[in-house]
């Protein structure tokens, strides 16, 4: 069995048939980590005993006729989901030490499924990069290119799931960690709106707009997946109740009368011109599956990176105050005094890009600040929802370019946050109003990179959005194109 | 000159949930420490907190005893600031919007009903403790606490003298008591104040500058901390000071007000709506629903032992110091009809008494209302004296029974059969003809006399009004 070519389902029913046991499955994978991740830096940790003991089980659960679509499947996991018994790092040396002692619901879920633990996935420090270039545990690099970034923050999941290292992973996005890293690493990755996948045991970033999603080859992989993910669980407050859905139910419909929201904010400027062709021939493969183009306005688009870089980073500054040094994770060696060791501990602990979101935050909810900085963003942020409502009056699916560029180059944007920052523009919109978005591979542009067109759908859209990607996928195939580094 | 002195009272009262205020772990005093505290109190990566329903509960039943106003829709806000104790380096509380706006706390004071304006009411968590003793330098955490749900209650500046203050404290402490939402434990730390005082010349409209005293875990220490505030803020101001805004801790041992931390100090906290919880929407089936399963208020009870029982409003307040208490004096009548007066004596005078000897709450009370009942009865129809009573009252105290048997078995039954009386009395003026020739002269001192030896010839279980009917009787020459 070709790893480098064969999808999740296909795995799931060749495991169903007894083609191929989740023990072999396991161990090819994880001589695939052996041999090539170390080229690419995308897992923190494996644990090959601990995934054999799981595969074992999951054997003898198929053995037993009590199987399930994930069970026997390995999956990696973003080092962001609290892991019993697992390092849990968030990409930082902060939580070098952690040792879970509790799973995050999602795990549990997998768990529950069945789904084996692969290993978990380097990411940008607690979430908070776009390149990957922050992780304490080192650059994450580009299947396609080891000289460019996988994207961020979830670059581990991408750059795992493009070599094929694992058949899916977890991951999250606060402003387009998913989508962003799905693009720059020709896979697809989903977004689900607010709510909808629980944040207990997702260490977290920005409460209000960190959403847990997964990234895979395909769109129809992303459904059998989150049919595991989702569900509600009363122990995150923000967690939906709602009746479950089959994500792979309408995957098969035909498009006919759909109508596609182009935003002209998408599509004026800012985005390069092997995007932009990528972009526009997608456009035209949905138009021939029966598709219309339909011309809309997201007026607020340009307010969404600074809007974001007020909230995210102020409730940043809040839940990162537990760490410490108290209870758990990284205390500094030598300290005076309690003041002290709260400094050293954290400037040891936090790297840069953390310690700037941090300050930022703290900021931006100052006393004399707050009302002109976080108040004012939580307004721009209700008219930012406002134009996605409006917008939904008029079409169908909104559709664009997940990134302004293809993969960029290490360091190139380090020196310059903001330009780093406006890497996520197309992104950060849909988690400031918690819509579902989807990233799903449209072609290659500069230099043999991939490109990734993104759909944004009303909320609750998710089964809608896979069909859209999924009958796209039927119609091309950049969503099976590899990279050579895979099919070593 | 003459000042006057202007105190606001906030208090925290631990709400009585078995479990924490956003986790499952039990609140119960006194476990190990870090015994009750798990991953969310803990403050783990990755955990979230879910708001503990009945802690809103009781907010809501506070409000509504109040006469307060619950907001429809009321904010979390995280407080954020570092301490070792705290461990997610911010304190889940209510800000802007809290759940109970407004209300008020009827204060009585040496007979004066004085009116304290509440400002607001808001849930928020307690933290933990930190051990300073026993870590051979090092400090310990104690987690067990943290994440307890507080209601925090503040008042207005109402209170014009610090015996105002205690009585306030007082009248509160009942109110959340009775209402069962707290169990008013100062020991603990289940009901804790802090009182912001300042003073000013009388008449002037602006309020002085004032001092937060913390550390008022007793009632007698509150009254003790304000006074000497006062003394000092006028003392200061008189030798030409200035008061200056700070928190004071207040030194029991010493009796002393001392400096904790400065205005110039004061942190800034950050306050922003906490992500993690939706704004807390109480509808108004709920707050029905909590008004129907109030129980009778304090004052309203006060004021129907009043009229319906004819008791006076002094024996009526003492009866409703606490819930407790007035639930055990309402069983009482029950078993004692028509007796309001002479079952309001028994339970604050011996019933108390015994109480406060043996250090019992009246809920752990050795003597039922149904055997002080039994007792009484034996009162209301003559049976026994108040001082055989009192004895049968003991012997119940230290080995229960009921107030008939202990009667017949100690022989302790009142005479009043007349025929018997008139014996003793006949026998008595036979004996001593002398002293009824001396009373029958007009020397009435006399009387005591025959009261006594009559009371000695039957054991002391005459009934007195019977003996000194008959006695003046037969002495008069009837």
């Amino acid at each position: 069995m070709n790893l480098a070519t064969t999808s999740l389902k296909q795995l799931a029913g060749a495991l169903r048939k007894r083609q191929v046991s989740s023990r072999e499955l396991a161990q090819a994978y994880l001589e695939r980590i052996a041999r090539l991740d170390p080229m690419l830096g995308a897992f923190i940790t494996t644990d090959h005993e601990c995934t054999l003991q799981q595969a074992d089980a999951a054997d003898s659960r198929i053995a037993s006729g009590t199987a399930g679509p994930l069970t026997g499947i390995p999956v990696a996991h973003k080092d962001i989901f609290c892991t019993q018994g697992w390092l849990t790092t968030c990409g930082s040396k902060m939580l070098s030490n952690f040792v879970s002692p509790y799973d995050a619901h999602v795990i549990e879920q997998f768990k529950a499924a069945g789904a084996l633990i692969l290993g978990k996935t380097n990411m940008d420090e607690f979430a908070m990069g776009s390149s990957n270039e922050t992780s304490f545990y080192g650059t994450v690099k580009n299947p396609w290119d080891l000289t460019r970034v996988p994207g961020g923050s979830s670059g581990g999941s991408a750059a795992a799931v493009a070599a094929r290292l694992a058949p899916a992973a977890t991951a999250t996005d606060t402003g387009g960690s998913i989508r962003q890293p799905a693009a720059l690493c020709g896979i697809s990755g989903i977004k689900p709106t607010y709510g909808l996948v629980s944040r207990y045991g997702m260490i977290a970033y920005a409460s209000s707009l960190d959403q847990g999603g997964v990234v895979a080859p395909s769109a129809e992989d992303l459904g059998i997946v989150l049919n595991t993910m989702v569900g509600f669980d009363a122990r995150d407050s923000t967690s939906i109740q709602r009746p479950s859905e089959d994500y792979t139910a309408l995957l098969e419909q035909p498009l006919h009368g759909l109508r596609i929201g182009l935003p002209k904010e998408f599509f004026s400027g800012g985005v390069s011109a092997d995007v932009e062709r990528a972009i526009e021939a997608a456009l035209q493969e949905y138009e021939r599956l029966g598709a219309t183009r339909v011309d809309i306005s997201l007026p607020n688009t340009a307010l969404s990176v600074p809007v974001y870089y007020v909230l995210a980073p102020a409730e940043a500054s809040s839940n990162l105050s537990r760490f410490d040094g108290v209870r758990f994770g990284w205390r500094a060696p030598q300290y005076d005094d309690l003041a002290d060791m709260y400094e050293r501990s954290r400037a040891q602990g936090f790297g840069s890009e953390v310690k700037r979101r941090i300050l930022t935050g703290t900021y931006v909810l100052s006393r004399g600040y707050y009302d002109a900085y976080y108040l004012q963003a939580q307004r721009v942020r209700r008219l930012i929802v406002n134009d996605f409502k409006n917008a939904f009056t008029q079409c169908d699916v909104i559709m664009g370019p997940s990134t302004p560029t293809v993969a960029f180059g290490f360091g190139e944007k380090t020196g310059d946050p903001v330009q780093m920052y406006l890497s996520d523009i197309f992104t950060i919109s849909v988690n400031l109003a918690g819509l579902p978005g989807l990233s799903i591979p449209a072609g290659f542009g500069q230099g043999g990179l991939p490109v990734g067109l993104q759909l944004i759908g009303d909320y609750f859209s998710e089964a809608h959005l896979l069909n859209l990607a999924h009958r796209y996928q039927q119609a091309t195939d950049w969503h099976s194109r590899i990279p050579a580094l895979a099919s070593a | 000159m003459d000042w006057e002195v202007v105190i606001g009272l906030e208090t925290h009262a631990q709400l009585a949930t078995r479990s924490k205020i956003f986790s499952g772990a039990a609140t119960a005093f006194g476990a190990t420490p870090n015994a009750q505290a798990c991953a969310v109190d803990l403050a783990l990566p990755g955990v979230l907190p879910v708001m503990n329903r009945t802690a809103v509960e009781y907010a809501i039943r506070f409000g509504l005893a109040a006469e307060g106003v619950i907001a429809k829709r009321s904010i979390f806000a995280r407080k954020n600031y570092f301490y070792p104790d705290l461990p997610k380096g911010y304190q889940i509380s209510q800000y802007e919007i809290p759940v109970v706006s407004g209300g008020q706390i009827v204060v009585e004071l040496e007979g004066l009903e004085i009116p304290v304006r509440l400002t607001r009411a808001h849930l928020e968590e307690d933290a933990g403790k930190s051990l300073h003793e026993d870590f051979h330098g090092l400090s310990g955490i104690d987690l067990n606490r943290a994440g307890t749900p507080l209601l925090e209650i503040v008042s207005e500046p109402d209170m014009r003298s610090a015996a105002e203050a205690v009585a306030y404290a007082r009248a509160l402490h009942r109110l959340v008591t009775w209402i069962g939402i707290c169990d008013g434990n100062m020991q603990e730390g289940s009901f804790r104040c802090d009182a912001n005082v300042s003073v000013r010349p009388k008449g002037q409209q602006a309020y002085g500058t004032r001092c937060e005293i913390k550390n008022l875990n007793s009632f007698r220490f509150m009254e003790k901390a304000i006074e000497f505030e006062i003394r000092r803020q006028i003392g200061l101001i008189e030798s030409g000071g200035n008061v200056v805004q700070e928190t004071r801790l207040y030194d029991p041992d010493r009796d002393e007000t001392r400096s904790m931390r400065s205005k110039e100090d004061a942190q800034d906290y950050r306050y922003f709506p906490d992500p993690d919880l939706l704004p807390l929407c109480i509808d108004v089936a709920w707050i029905e629903r909590v008004r129907n399963a109030l129980p009778e208020l304090p004052d309203a009870m006060r004021r129907r032992f009043v009229s319906d029982f004819g008791l006076s409003s002094y024996d009526a307040s003492v009866l409703t110091a606490s819930f407790d208490q007035a639930q055990y004096f309402q069983a009482l009548m029950h078993f004692v009809q028509g007796e309001a007066k002479l079952c309001a004596n028994w339970v604050s005078g011996e019933l108390s008494a015994a109480l406060h000897r043996d250090g019992l709450e009246i809920r752990h009370s050795r003597i039922t209302p149904q055997q002080l009942g039994g007792l009484l009865r034996r009162i209301q129809d003559g049976t026994l004296s108040g001082k055989m009573a009192r004895e049968i009252f003991d012997a119940l105290w230290s080995d229960g029974g009921e107030a008939d048997t202990l009667i017949e078995s100690k022989g302790l039954k009142q005479i009043s059969d007349v025929s018997t009386l008139e014996k003793i009395v006949e026998a008595l003026m036979a004996a001593h003809p002398g002293q009824v020739a001396e009373y029958r002269a007009g020397k009435e001192k006399v009387f005591g006399f025959f009261v006594g030896h009559a009371m000695k010839a039957c054991g002391g279980r005459a009934n007195p009004a019977q003996l000194n009917a008959i006695l003046k009787n037969r002495l008069a020459g009837k």
